[in-house]
């Protein structure tokens, strides 16, 4: 039937493409996995995105998404089937079927049809009390390591950061070291922005006049993605940049680096910044005005642009 | 002399809107000329266009929201071709400030001019029949109501060649949609047009809560009433309720637009974040505006072409009752990013898990309705069993985004998109289509193609899988919603699977075209000559197809629910309590041109507002004050239909009590 | 025994909602009353976005600073009394007393419009005064709410010409006593609202 074949994309056997299977073991449970199968059977490879996490707050959501998906499917798939079974088995042409044209209300079927959905809520309900708190944005991250402050204001269109222990910024680059948590306060400079890097967890908006707080941490070195995840304008699509993770040697080198090729980052340069571009280069300054993101932060100086400027 | 009104504004240079501006003009000029060779306007000013039955306002609802489906859709289609072409370097053929439109377009008619005008439609003709009433509490209102809507149709359309729409997204939040980031006319087009739409939806809703409430057949107490009259009360209080909340907030927002003032924007004190939460507090409450009737309409079906009562019927009305209060204490779940901390995000969880509850009930009383039936596969039912097994799937990954921390990585991506479609198509338009297939016997006289109807279903059912499921992938890639192009090369091919669905269900949606005309053209073979071609279970089965303005004769008596079914199993007693009184002569509401003259003026209000014409506007605003005072002046506004009229028409359509 | 009674299993009295169709009057005054709770809902918003934004004077005058509580009282007054007045006019149209009705109402004509007018030279002198709407978040809050109640009380005064002119027309026809019962629902909410208004906003500047 034209229907189970649409379906097919939810029902294949386990066994194909179960993403990264060795180092989930110690998060997730055979279920959790399995659960996950559908939607990894329809990437291309599991190696990319919310599936593939690279840092303890991914991972995290990730056991979330499997262990939520894996209970619900456990009504879901039976209702489903029972939907097409009753359909077919008392359709109109089948004699075996018996008949009941009074049959309107059975109490111990009612109180297991409201039982049904409020236990799978209450447990699910307790999932998400539980990890709303575990899981806050502005919530620091358990670890030995002190946290590295990052500053972000969002632009338009791209992406700042200031790193105000270090004294250094950079635009559409974030590198940061692995193991190390990372606490964020970010910003923006005129309209609502969220700040995404799917391989490391949890997004948070940006907003003018306003600071949010983010923690995230990578713990396996490597290159992620990162986005904007709120409309903000015609350059919108290119708020993209780029997270580099390595080791903290690495991180150190990079950093003496960055401030021998110098560049400040003054008001006057923040001003060029933040005029409307849709351009996606990565730059880099050594000198930060301490200042500058408890200024933009406090929306003292949010730009206007119009989309004809911006074009 | 006319504000910021010039030919500059009338986009020649873009041939992509030319040449749809040059179609579209071509099939009305088409359609309106036709109308006019063959003579046709008095017959349509005098039946349709000034008309106040509720069966030719809801069937106008209809035809109006078809038509928009098809508006609504192009701008999908085009979206979903920009997102097949645009990987790695590709631009595309939409560049941003285009495509930007496109989808907010897209969204905005979707959600105020296709789903609102169908079920608002399907409510209308239906409820006063299924009370056995002859009409809605307010007639001419309705009219006004039904003709606001169009205003806010035309004016969305006319941004398409005159001037541009907004490029904000269909929430339109600031700081992107204040003068500072929108300096242009878009956001003007969008916020007039549905307040003005808004205020025709706000007085429908007060409209049918009346008629429900307070204007049932003599004997219809509310544990009598049909289940699809329960979930239109609960749809109708939430738009007497919610819809206050948009038009508030479009008000503040075209304050700051228009008369600088500082309710959202980034200075003077302003707070951007207190849109997103009013304006959430409607959009909850509105999805489930759109989605109960639905439900209703899936009960109805359910339970006819199984040949046995709904199951748990006091369970469904108690679930749907549950769910009109509860939607108004989720909303925060459509922000959970926007860092209001652990304890109102959860507790905001906890409530949107608690909504599904009752939702979960009522799928399972739709199974124990199927079960011990005799189920007829007609097209409604191929709808019905579709929704069910599509709309559980949407209701798990509504749950799964319910959890803040998953939500924290799913927000705004292609997941999402592929969940509020997924309840949006597999609730909303399958439980229009069903509805739509089940009552149009009963408004035209004549039953819709089954082979066609059944063909539109599969176009509508693979073409949604194909679509959609591919999005739910991508946003576990990490593809954002709204992107105009995108880098990863590795999700292009799933774009173009989403794309192959999108033209399977314009495909479906041109059959439903055919369908409609094949069976106007074979009319005479699937003629509903008894007025229950289904063999139903309620009131308006128990008219002729279609039924007289007047509906009933005599309201029926009404002894218990399903009060037809009974009768006819001879279980019950004859509607009719008094079959030997005489036919008495009725008053009916006189047709007036009310309603459309009230929206020529509110057009001309709207687009001179838009434009900052204050002299226009002035005139509309006088326009429309004038009408009222007018209509306020009527006192003969009955028409007397005659005893022997009557008498006639009963005997033509051999009708007597049941 | 009517059909219905026998299927309730009751002698005599059938509940309302067995009564069939609603007569006119109840229809229009219960849609009316919907009506007027949606436009309270519409007030709601208002308030919302006032205790929101009561704090955000960005710098300048706050409300403590600018209301005259006596003025407030004075319109208070003005509205309140004119509510009494309206419910006498109610009371002359129900026993389609003409002269009283008339009296009555223009009574509440007046002291509407004195309201009005009061409102008015507020709002006049705060704008001359540098504190206007656009001054801040606090004061555009301010204008909205207060303002938009008297956009309501303007509106209903021009309602309450209307109907005297519709009482020279038609007399006291149904369709005009619905009207005017109408009219009194509306008036009398504006009130409701107004003692919401000069709770939060006046009593509880800061």
């Amino acid at each position: 039937m034209p229907a189970k074949i649409a379906r097919l994309f939810k029902i294949l056997p386990p066994g194909r493409g179960i993403c990264a299977a060795g180092e989930t073991e110690q998060y997730g449970s055979m279920t959790a996995k399995l659960a996950l199968v559908a939607p990894c059977v329809m990437l291309a490879s599991c190696s990319e995105g919310v599936l593939d996490p690279h840092g303890p707050v991914g991972l995290s959501e990730r056991l979330i998404l499997g262990d939520a998906t894996a209970v619900m499917l456990a009504v879901v798939v039976p209702v489903i089937v029972l939907t097409l079974v009753f359909a077919w088995w008392f359709r109109a042409d089948n004699r075996l079927a018996q008949y009941r044209p009074d049959w309107e209300y059975s109490g111990r079927i009612e109180l297991i049809v409201w039982a049904i959905p409020a236990l799978l809520i209450a447990f699910l309900g307790g999932m998400a009390w539980i990890t709303s708190h575990d899981l806050d944005p502005p919530k620091p991250l358990a670890s030995k390591e002190a946290p590295l402050e990052i500053e972000v204001v969002s632009l338009d269109w791209r992406w700042l950061f200031i790193y105000p222990g270090q004294g250094i910024a950079t635009v559409n680059q974030l590198i940061v070291p692995v193991g190390v948590p990372i606490h964020f306060r970010l910003t923006s400079t005129s309209v609502m922005n969220s700040f995404f890097i799917p391989q490391l967890g949890s997004q948070i908006y940006t907003m003018p006049g306003m600071t949010t707080q983010l923690n995230l941490e990578a713990d396996q070195a490597g290159t992620y993605d990162g986005l904007s995840a709120q409309f903000s304008g015609d350059g919108f699509s290119d708020m993209h940049f780029t997270v580099v993770a390595t080791s903290p040697g690495q991180f150190r080198q990079w950093l003496g680096e960055t401030r021998a090729r110098g560049g400040a980052l003054d008001r006057a340069a923040y001003s060029d910044l933040s005029k409307p571009s849709h351009a996606v280069e990565s730059l880099s300054f050594g000198q930060v005005d301490p200042q500058l993101f408890g200024t933009v932060a406090s929306g003292a100086i949010a730009t206007r642009w119009s989309p004809e400027e911006a074009r | 002399m006319f504000g910021r009104l010039s030919w500059a504004v009338i986009p020649f240079d873009q041939p992509i809107i030319m040449i749809t501006v040059a179609v579209i003009g071509t099939v009305l000029g088409s359609v309106l000329g036709l109308v006019t060779i063959k003579g046709w306007w008095p017959y349509l000013w005098r039946e349709w266009i000034t008309s106040v039955d509720h069966k030719r306002i809801g069937v106008m609802y209809m035809m109006l929201a078809l038509v928009m489906l098809v508006r609504g859709f192009a701008d999908a289609m085009m979206m979903r071709t920009q997102l097949a072409l645009a990987a790695g370097h590709a631009a595309g053929y939409l560049p941003p400030e285009h495509y930007d439109q496109v989808f907010s377009a897209h969204g905005t008619i979707m959600i105020f001019f296709v789903a609102m005008t169908f079920v608002v439609g399907l409510m209308n003709f239906a409820v006063p029949l299924q009370l056995g009433v002859r009409d809605v509490a307010f007639p001419v209102l309705n009219s006004v109501s039904f003709w606001l809507t169009a205003t806010g149709v035309l004016l969305v359309n006319l941004s398409l060649f005159v001037g541009e729409f907004a490029r904000t997204g269909w929430l339109a939040y600031p700081p992107l949609s204040e003068l500072a980031y929108s300096p242009g006319v878009g956001v003007d087009y969008y916020l007039w047009a549905l307040q003005i739409s808004g205020l025709g939806t706000l007085l429908s809703g007060i409209n049918l809560t009346t008629t429900i409430l307070k204007i049932r057949a003599p004997g219809m107490g509310y544990a009598r009433m049909p289940v699809f009259c329960w979930t239109a009360l609960a749809s109708n209080l939430l738009i007497v309720a919610a819809f206050p909340v948009l038009t508030a907030t479009f008000a503040m927002l075209l304050l700051d637009r228009y008369a600088d003032f500082h309710f959202f924007t980034n200075d003077h004190g302003g707070n951007p974040m207190m849109y997103v939460s009013l304006i959430w507090i409607w959009g909850h409450p509105e999805v489930y505006i759109l989605i109960l009737p639905a439900f209703g309409v899936f009960s109805e079906v359910v339970a006819t072409f199984s040949g046995k009562p709904l199951f748990g019927y006091r369970s469904m009305v108690m679930a749907t009752m549950a769910i009109c209060v509860l939607s108004f204490v989720v909303w925060l779940h459509h922000f959970f990013t926007m860092g209001a901390g652990a304890d109102v995000n959860a507790f905001f969880g906890v409530m949107t898990m608690i909504i599904a509850v009752p939702t979960g009930v009522k799928i399972f009383n739709w199974l124990f309705t199927l079960y011990g039936g005799r189920i007829r596969f007609t097209v409604p039912v191929y709808w019905t069993l579709g929704f069910i097994v599509t709309f559980v799937i949407g209701g798990m990954t509504g749950v799964l985004m319910a959890i803040p921390p998953a939500d924290f990585v799913l927000h705004n991506s292609l997941f999402l998109i592929a969940h509020f479609h997924n309840v949006a198509i597999g609730g909303v338009v399958f439980g229009v289509m069903a509805g739509y297939n089940y009552w149009f016997p009963k408004a035209f006289g004549f039953k819709l193609h089954e082979g066609l109807g059944k063909a539109v279903f599969w176009c509508w059912f693979i073409g949604f899988y194909l679509a959609f499921m591919p999005l739910y992938a991508l946003g576990l890639m990490g593809a954002t919603r709204r992107m105009q192009h995108y880098s990863n090369l590795h999700w292009q091919p799933l774009m173009l699977v989403a794309f192959a669905g999108a033209v399977l269900i314009l495909f479906g949606i041109g059959l439903t075209g055919v369908q409609l005309a094949v069976s106007i053209r074979t009319r005479a073979r699937n003629r509903d000559l008894t007025g229950d071609p289904w063999n139903g279970r309620t009131l308006e089965w128990s008219t002729p197809s279609p039924p007289p303005v007047w509906n009933f004769t005599q309201l029926p008596d009404v002894t218990r629910a399903d009060a037809y079914w009974a009768a006819k199993q001879g279980t019950g007693p004859s509607l009719a309590g008094r079959p030997d009184s005489p036919v008495e002569a009725l008053e009916v509401p006189r047709n007036t041109p009310v309603g459309i003259f009230v929206a020529f003026f509110a057009t001309i209000l709207g687009f001179a507002l838009i434009w900052r014409i204050e002299w226009l506007a002035v005139a509309g605003l006088i326009g429309a004050v004038a009408v009222g005072l007018w209509q306020a002046w009527q006192k003969n506004r009955e028409l007397i239909i005659s005893a022997e009229q009557i008498s006639e028409f009963d005997r033509l359509n051999m009708r007597g009590p049941a | 025994m009517s059909a219905t009674s026998e299927s309730l299993g009751l002698e005599g009295a059938i509940p309302l909602s067995y009564q069939g169709p609603a007569p006119t009057r109840v229809v229009a005054g219960f849609g009316f009353w919907l009506f007027l709770l949606s436009d309270i809902i519409l007030f709601s918003v208002l308030f919302a976005a006032y205790a929101v934004l009561s704090s955000a004077s960005a710098g300048g005058p706050t409300g403590a600073e600018l209301f005259d509580k006596r003025h407030v009282f004075l319109e208070t007054l003005c509205l309140l009394t004119s509510s009494v007045t309206c419910g006498f006019g109610s009371l002359a149209v129900a026993r389609t007393d003409g002269r009283a009705m008339f009296v009555w109402m223009v009574a509440t004509l007046v002291l509407g419009a004195t309201f009005l007018g009061m409102e008015v030279t507020e709002f006049s002198g705060m704008v001359a005064a540098g504190a206007g709407p656009s001054h801040s978040a606090f004061l555009s809050a301010f204008f909205a709410l207060v303002g938009t109640h008297g956009l309501h009380v303007g509106l209903g005064l021009v309602w309450l010409v209307i109907m005297l002119l519709q009482v020279k027309t038609f007399g006291f026809h149904p369709m005009v006593a619905r009207r005017f019962f109408c009219f009194g629902l509306f008036w009398h909410a504006l009130d409701i609202v107004w003692i919401g208004v000069f709770s939060i906003v006046y009593l509880g500047a800061h």
